[in-house]
């Protein structure tokens, strides 16, 4: 069977969803592609955490947009969303890193962000379960968590947008997409939005799979109160090309406790790793001794789409006329989501968006 | 003959040997819902070996303890809620 639509969005992840729910609202046709289920790659994989991130304006401008977008439309979505206004703490152990809560407390305060800075003694009476010598933290209250494939499926029926599911796209060109059964979809405007895979189908985009490890718990309720990230994590998880762990917990509204979290490049199986796996846990016990005697129930694995500068790629392909990029979100792109459909939409439709789209282009660092 | 021990369930005392596992206790005691299920079922031991965990309680203020792995000592306080 052969459909056309004005948007043809390959992937229905968090990205695709929410680039099809903007192009409907902006009142396009779209169709979306999904070759498994919707929601179930890396955004059944990843943590859900909605965070403002200060590593460059560019970075800061698109996560403080998805969260202000994430905050209106959580209110209208479904209870399954899950969603968990917790804020994140950031954790200090030492001095060294109370000097990064600073510095991360100027930069999110001159730019109208409300943080609050935590003493060793707060930082104890916000996590009890901390181990008591850390230095501090900062809290960003208005950060949270959401469970995104049922936000996925959300975003989708609330718009409208015709969604195939079950057969994998082949091939993507300038007209549309030819499904593995030989089927064609053509539209005006083809969007891949197919995550770690993204460069799979169109080899030219600089979009490499960078995996990672997550544990969740049986039901804790009340044992975390905060999504937790150590200091240390800017420093590790920007190590490109060496494998690395940081503490990073979170609550979710179930009572479990999600732990993470662990970045690899190079690692293409899905498997576990054994060494990463315990190297993840024995950071979270250093710094939650208690956490060691909760009962995990399951561990798996995920993979980011990682960019050479770590921003997404989000607009035209250069050197193609109808071909869009929405990927490249690495571990971001829960967050991101909401904001990259919005920028997708307002550039096709020729809209103004609320923040400069420029550092985000393919063009950046793809020549056509 | 063995020795004697009460352990407390939600508050009751329940007599029993010190060395019989909480699961027996409780069972032997008529208790039949160890737990409730996220879906509200109530739930009671199946292996009795530590592989289902279905016969989760509170032991000691301690959440997800396996009754069947637990012994019985003398004042433990158990809960099923
Ligand atoms: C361990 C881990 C932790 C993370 N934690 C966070 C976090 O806390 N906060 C945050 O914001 N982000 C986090 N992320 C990142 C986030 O999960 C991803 O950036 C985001 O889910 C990407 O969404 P997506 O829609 O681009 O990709 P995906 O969800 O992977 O969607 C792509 C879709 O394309 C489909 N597809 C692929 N190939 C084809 C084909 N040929 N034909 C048809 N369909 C195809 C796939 O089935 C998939 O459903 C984490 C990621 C990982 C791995
Ligand atoms: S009864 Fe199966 S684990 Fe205890």
């Amino acid at each position: 069977m052969n459909h056309s639509a004005d948007v043809v969005i390959a992937g229905g992840g968090i990205v695709g969803a929410a680039c099809a729910y903007e192009c409907a609202r902006a009142g396009l046709s779209v169709t979306v592609i999904e070759g498994a289920i919707i929601g179930g790659g890396a955004s059944a994989a990843g943590m859900g955490h909605i965070v403002v991130m200060d590593d460059s304006e560019a970075q800061f401008n698109l996560t403080l947009l998805s969260q202000q977008l994430w905050s209106e439309r959580v209110a209208e979505m479904t209870d399954g969303v899950e969603h968990l206004p917790c804020g994140t703490l950031w954790v200090a152990a030492d001095e060294e890193e109370m000097a990064e809560v600073r510095r991360k407390r100027a930069f999110y305060s001159q730019r109208g962000v409300p943080v609050e800075m935590l003493d060793s003694r707060q930082l104890a009476e916000a996590e009890p379960h901390l181990r008591p010598d850390l230095a501090g933290g900062l809290l960003v209250p208005g950060d949270s968590v959401v469970y995104p494939p049922v936000a996925a499926r959300w975003l989708l029926d609330r718009c409208g947008a015709r969604v195939l599911t079950g057969v994998p796209i082949a091939t993507l060109d300038d007209n549309g997409a030819t499904l593995e059964d030989g089927s064609r979809v053509s539209g005006g405007v083809i969007v891949n939005a197919l995550g770690a895979k993204a460069a799979r189908l169109m080899p030219s985009i600089p979009v490499t799979p960078r995996k990672g490890h997550l544990v969740i718990t049986d039901r804790y309720p009340g044992f975390l109160r905060h999504q937790l990230v150590e200091l240390g994590y800017l420093k590790s998880a920007h190590s490109a090309g060496a494998d690395s762990i940081a503490f990073n917990v979170q609550p979710r509204r179930t009572g479990q406790v999600l732990i993470g979290s662990s970045r690899q490049f190079g690692a293409d199986h899905k498997g576990i790793d054994q060494p990463i796996l315990s190297r993840m846990l024995r950071r979270a016990a250093e710094y939650m001794p208690r956490i060691g005697s909760l009962i995990a129930i399951r561990a798996w694995t995920g993979f980011r789409a990682a960019t050479p500068d770590h921003l997404p790629l989000i607009g035209p392909m250069p050197g193609a006329s109808r071909l869009w990029l929405a990927t490249g979100h690495e571990g971001l792109g829960v967050t991101t989501a909401l904001a990259t459909g919005r920028l997708i939409a307002d550039q096709i439709t020729g809209r103004s968006s609320p923040i400069d789209a420029a550092p985000y282009l393919p063009a950046r660092c793809i020549h056509g | 003959m063995a020795e004697r021990v009460t352990i407390f369930v939600d508050g009751r005392p329940i007599a029993a040997e010190r060395g019989a596992t909480v699961a027996a206790a409780m069972l032997s005691a008529g208790i039949r819902a160890f737990r409730h299920s996220v879906s509200g079922e109530p739930r009671a031991p199946l292996c009795g070996m530590g592989i289902c965990f279905e016969c989760r309680v509170t032991i000691g203020g301690e959440p997800h303890r396996r009754g069947c792995q637990t012994l019985c000592q003398d004042g433990l306080e158990v809960s099923t809620t």
